[in-house]
């Protein structure tokens, strides 16, 4: 069996705001095996953020881990000392962001930022610029030496994306975190990134933890995808499970929405009616039930617990239970 | 009467030339998609029509008026008949002023007097489903998809018979996305609207577009029907476009086409087809310059188009 490299284990996350404590993340259990490819989906405010940042422990001033542990390679990342913590990120941990125009310093040159970020290495700055070069040519940029005196607002955005991949990768990292590094890119760009992905991953065996809400990206990309909504994991497993036999009705539901399935026009798009609930003044009960169609009176009553289905596939829905207990 | 018709339309910035002769129309109550990569001019064609960008040559005519290079005051009584839907939702909203005198300030601007502007904020925040008391918020209270429908809201304030629409959808969620297509197409119904939309969401197209044009470069290689397109495409860009349309199933089978290389700079544009050098069908008298093609409906730029 595969090594677990990350286990976000009954992860409890809030913000303490005015109106009180905004429970961002509730009981998150996941794990990330080393080498392996795990998608996080899920709409605006379902937490995604937030739990990037948990596990680079990056959070804003009124966080607090209520309850749970983010353990890397064993270690409880939330008692980690701050020197420590520090050790790891862009080390063992790194992470692309979203925006590529945004990602890079605009006044310092591409080839001073990779040899900024080697400031672990004792190499020497030629051994540190041709391992930049090195790193720009993996990630197909032609040329790559005479790339290193640019600046970045001369690269395209999927160029910039790529180079913050390559400076990502630099330190081939055990883990990769992508926070939506796509939805800035038109479709072309979003498959070249996508392919360039799968292509590093074969190359340098780091796992990677990719976050998107786009459904067709993370059936592409991914070995395993986790389902989350409103702060909460809803259903996790193989991806062709989670495609292809959605077992919580989010999961069917979002899958539905995509206009990707739909190949004839659509006089009328689905939709899921309602809104996400209010984090700060959760309701009892499952997170979904005001939106659910198919709700049991049970579900206004419980939180359903993340239940194995079967091997590698959960969920958490009373629906299933009334299945296994029928 | 073609509603709007954009001939020949050039844009350049210096040295920098955007577009370089775009020409395409649209129908009362149509909607036609531009569609292409960053870069390719479909955001400067829109704000060009609309007046916001220069365009030097060519011509725009809306309901056979000329319009392109009016001045603002000559422009301001057709911003009645063409309203324009910004990219970002809540950039385009002044965060200063309450969401009903925002989707009320186009009457304002244009000196609609003696009309109960409470009564059309209830109104128009009713037509794109959202609560009355939306009136007395800021643009920062508002989720994403809100202030979409805020910006909706105001583009259908004074009636409109054209709305320019640069990507509608960036940024949304695909559930909230459903919603604003539908309430879109829900209203072009209602309303007779016809739409240039913008977007890189293919997906999107399929399901709103009746027509559709597809941009490299600041030119349309390709144009048709949007089903035809999708079916058929014979431009190898617009292949390599569709194909790159990542599909939620991980059992796809995926016919991917690779672009080759970057797409060049619009200072030193090919010689020949000026997509040769990334296209993958390319063959030796692409070096010529191939010209505009138009039968039956559908318009191709390209020496060796694909069967």
């Amino acid at each position: 069996m595969t090594e677990t490299l990350l286990e976000i284990d009954h992860l409890s996350v809030d913000y303490e705001t005015a109106r009180g404590n905004l429970q961002a993340l509730r009981d998150i259990t996941f794990n990330v095996k080393k080498g392996e490819i795990v998608g996080i989906v899920g709409e605006s405010g379902c937490g995604k953020s937030t739990l990037i940042s948990s596990i680079l422990r990056l959070t804003a001033p009124n966080t607090r881990f209520r309850q749970g542990e983010v353990r890397f390679k064993g270690s409880n990342l939330l008692q980690l000392s701050e020197r420590n913590m520090r050790d790891l990120r862009g080390d063992d941990i790194s992470i692309v962001f979203q925006d590529p125009m945004q990602t890079h310093n605009p006044v310092l040159s591409i080839g001073r930022q990779m040899v900024d970020i080697q400031h672990r290495s004792k190499a020497s700055k030629s051994e540190k610029l041709s391992k930049a070069a090195h790193m720009l040519g993996a990630v197909g940029i032609p040329d790559p030496e005479a790339r290193l005196t640019q600046f970045p607002h001369e690269f395209s955005g999927g160029m910039r994306q790529r180079i913050a991949i390559a400076m990502a990768l630099m330190s081939e990292p055990d883990l990769l975190i992508a926070d939506e590094p796509t939805t800035a890119l038109d479709a072309t760009l979003e498959v070249q990134i996508i392919e360039r992905l799968q292509k590093l991953q074969q190359e340098f065996h780091c796992a990677i933890l990719f976050i998107s809400h786009h459904l067709g990206v993370i059936a592409e990309l991914c070995d395993r995808v986790v389902v989350m909504y409103a702060g909460a994991v809803v259903e996790s497993g193989d991806v062709r499970e989670i495609f292809h036999n959605p077992k919580h009705p989010y999961t069917r539901r979002l899958i539905d929405c995509d206009p990707g399935h739909i190949k004839e026009r659509a006089r009328v798009l689905p939709t899921i009616p309602g809104e996400v609930p209010d984090l700060a003044n959760l309701p009892g009960g499952c997170i979904f039930r005001d939106r659910c169609d198919q709700a049991l009176p049970q579900c206004a009553v419980d939180v359903p617990p993340l239940e194995q289905l079967t091997e590698g596939h959960q969920a958490a829905c009373w629906l299933n239970q009334e299945e296994v207990h029928a | 009467m073609t509603l709007l018709d954009v001939n020949n339309l050039q844009t350049s910035y210096g040295a920098v030339n955007v577009l370089a002769g775009v020409s395409f129309s649209v129908e009362p109550g149509e909607t036609y998609a531009l569609v292409g990569e960053s870069g390719s001019g479909k955001t400067t064609v829109i704000r060009a029509i609309a007046g916001l960008a220069p365009a030097q040559e060519g011509s725009v005519t809306f309901e056979g008026q000329e319009i392109r290079g009016l001045s603002e005051r000559a422009m301001r009584p057709l911003r009645k008949d063409i309203a324009m839907m910004f990219q970002d939702p809540v950039g385009s909203l002044s965060p200063r002023l309450t969401i009903g005198s925002l989707i009320t300030e186009p009457y304002r601007i244009q000196g609609m007097k003696g009309r109960d502007l409470g009564a059309e904020a209830k109104r128009l925040l009713e037509m794109v489903n959202l609560p009355a008391h939306f009136a007395d918020r800021y643009p920062y209270q508002l989720s994403g998809g809100q202030a979409r429908r805020v910006g909706v809201a105001r583009a259908l304030a004074l009636e409109p018979k054209l709305i320019l629409a640069d990507e509608p959808t960036a940024g949304l969620d695909v559930s909230v996305q459903g919603e604003l297509l539908n309430l879109m197409n829900d209203l072009r119904e209602k309303l007779g609207l016809a739409m240039v939309i913008i977007t890189h969401n293919l997906n999107v197209v399929r399901h709103v577009a009746d027509r559709m044009g597809i941009m490299y470069l600041g030119r349309l290689v390709e144009e048709g029907a949007t089903e035809a397109i999708f079916s058929e495409p014979r431009h190898p860009y617009t292949r390599c476009l569709l194909s790159a349309n990542p599909e939620p199933d991980p059992d796809a089978r995926l016919d991917r086409i690779a672009l080759k290389g970057e797409p060049p700079s619009l200072l030193k544009r090919p010689e020949g087809c000026e997509f040769r050098e990334r296209c993958p069908f390319a063959k030796d008298f692409c070096i010529q310059t191939p010209t505009w093609d138009f039968t039956n409906n559908r318009g191709i730029r390209c020496l060796a188009p694909l069967s």
